[in-house]
């Protein structure tokens, strides 16, 4: 019987794969903290693309030469370890995207438009990035169908005691939640949302950006009905994205963008669909970031998701427990045990542009935002946090670099 | 750098804001916000008897100490000149008061400008002139 020993990840190696940690900021060392904004990238994927467009390079689909063949084998191959990595039962179920944004787009506006009607309600969480908000308030509101979102405790935690009142705003069709909370880290019981979403008839969609490049992802397992994530963010390049949706969802559903490889025969009466996954690939897609973004996962697996989940919890303890020894700094979230790598966190009296501004002269890179979550940070009180994230690449000395900054911070502003 | 931008007398309007708080019935007020980082600011002007130079001008909100110096030092930059002077003030009128170097810094510049477009969008609203294109160049900031 074969015995996988788990693998322990080593960052001080893994950095260098990434050039950029080459290159100091105002003569310091650079700590990237802001991972969960984008990921820096491994030189195996910035090689791999290179020489993709030297020796590969045609438009996918439709060419009969050796080289667009060559273009297309390296387009659908990354498909095939997308499917692979979120264990999708096949490769139609896997939609080329530009990002997450455009995935739950295409699920609010080909499933929304004709799914909802008065009477209708579609359920999001506090917790959830823009992307996987306004599209569901905004297609709501077209329809006529009612728009509820799950609150969250003091802690950043789904109130999930408060769905029996939400079930009452009539018949649920759709809740949409993230797996992993961009701005607290909070990870989301996706598997207990579902049950719920279908035990009311309702459709699952799930913003998987913060979970699938740091922890196992697997979209039987969940039972979620679409689901999205990105290239950007787990070392692949901008502009491509996946979104997984249930084939029978996905057949009955009408295109989003229309034109090009998405039709099966045009007439001046009538057009006809292209099958899945194509109906939903209009024009020429983002393929060269599609292939890195396969480069990405093979990376990414190689150095073992389930190693960087424990790697990144560990970061996550470590800076908790730093920043829990500044009675000046307010951390917002979870505890380590409930949370993904992102830590948003405050300093009295400072606004956190100026700590982000002041974290930047020490070579310190961390977010100052709403970070896309408006309605969370007016649930905490708040316009904007700092936030500090993680990935395979993160070392603790950065961590020491971002305590010292914040010393500083406090200097500057006593 | 930021040892120059966080200099002194940035902190100290910063801490202790000069014409901060409201002024009830004013004459002129507008609220702007920029969408980038969520900074706040209210505007409130009082004109003197001519309704041309402004007597008062206070403001409220919160924001970073970028944008809460510059508009600190824009309420004792405005008060005295008339609404006309101030419309027309150049934004290099503002910066070289705060004296610190923001040029490569588009992001803080939008921070330190938000109080000075926000005072002229009130301004051209009470007198009911056209607002000009691209004010202040910053067409990202929110204005109401």
């Amino acid at each position: 019987m074969a015995v996988t020993t788990p693998r322990k990840l080593d960052a001080q190696t893994l950095r260098q794969d990434f050039p950029i940690f080459g290159h100091p900021i105002h003569g310091k060392p650079l700590s990237y903290l802001d991972s969960a904004s984008s990921s820096q990238k491994p030189r195996q994927v910035l090689d791999a693309m290179r020489t993709f467009y030297e020796t590969s390079y045609a438009n996918v689909h439709r060419g009969v030469y050796d080289l667009a063949e060559r273009a297309t084998a390296g387009f659908e191959a990354s498909r095939e370890k997308v499917r692979a990595l979120i264990n999708a039962p096949s490769t139609a179920e896997v939609i080329f995207t530009r990002n997450v944004t455009q995935g739950l787009n295409l699920v609010a506006y080909a499933w929304g438009l004709d799914n909802l009607g008065p009477g209708d309600v579609a359920v999001v969480t506090e917790l959830e990035h823009h992307a996987n908000f306004v599209p569901w308030q905004q297609i709501a509101k077209r329809t006529g169908a009612e728009f509820r979102v799950i609150g969250i405790d003091d802690a950043g935690e789904l109130r999930l005691d408060g769905l029996d009142a939400i079930a009452q705003a009539g018949q649920i069709k759709v809740v949409a939640a993230n797996l992993v909370s961009n701005t607290l880290g909070t990870i989301n019981p996706i598997d207990r949302l579902t049950a719920w979403a279908h035990e009311q008839g309702a459709i699952m969609v799930v913003d998987a950006a913060q979970a699938v490049p740091h922890r196992r992802v697997d979209v039987q397992a969940l039972g979620c009905d679409f689901l999205g994530f990105t290239s950007h963010k787990l070392c692949g390049p901008t502009g491509a994205g996946a979104l997984y949706g249930r084939r029978e969802l996905l057949e009955r559903m009408s295109p989003f963008e229309m034109g090009g490889e998405m039709i099966r025969k045009v007439s001046i009466e009538e057009t006809t669909w292209n099958d899945l996954p194509y109906k939903f690939e209009a024009g020429t897609p983002a393929f060269v970031e599609a292939y890195g973004m396969g480069v990405a996962i093979d990376y990414i697996t190689e150095v073992g998701i389930e190693a960087i989940e424990e790697y990144e919890h560990e970061l996550v303890g470590l800076v908790l427990d730093r920043l829990a020894e500044l009675p000046w700094v307010t951390v917002y979230g979870p505890p380590a045990g409930r949370r993904a790598g992102i830590v948003s966190f405050n300093v009295d009296d400072v606004h956190p542009h100026d700590v982000a501004q002041i974290l930047d002269s020490e070579g310190v890179c961390v977010r100052a935002s709403h970070h896309c979550t408006q309605p969370l940070m007016r649930r905490l009180g708040i316009t904007a946090t700092a936030r500090a994230s993680f990935y395979l690449y993160s070392i603790p000395e950065e961590i020491d670099r971002l305590i010292g900054g914040l010393h500083k911070v406090r200097k500057v502003f006593a | 750098m930021d040892d120059q931008l966080y200099r002194e007398i940035i902190l100290d309007h910063y801490k202790n804001p000069r014409g901060h708080g409201v002024i009830e019935d004013a004459d002129a007020e507008a609220d702007g916000m920029n969408p980038l980082c969520g900074d706040e600011v209210s505007i409130y002007v009082a004109f003197a008897e001519d309704g041309e130079t402004i007597e008062d001008v206070k403001f409220s909100g919160r924001g970073c100490a970028i944008s809460q110096a510059a508009t600190s030092m824009l309420m004792e930059l405005a008060v005295g000149k008339t609404a006309d002077e101030v419309a027309r003030m150049p934004r290099d009128e503002l910066l070289e008061e705060i004296g610190v170097p923001l040029q490569n810094n588009p992001t803080r510049l939008k921070c330190a400008l938000l109080g000075l477009t926000t005072l002229k969008v009130a301004l051209h609203k009470a007198k009911g002139t056209p607002l000009p294109d691209g004010l202040a160049g910053f067409d990202e900031l929110e204005l109401k």
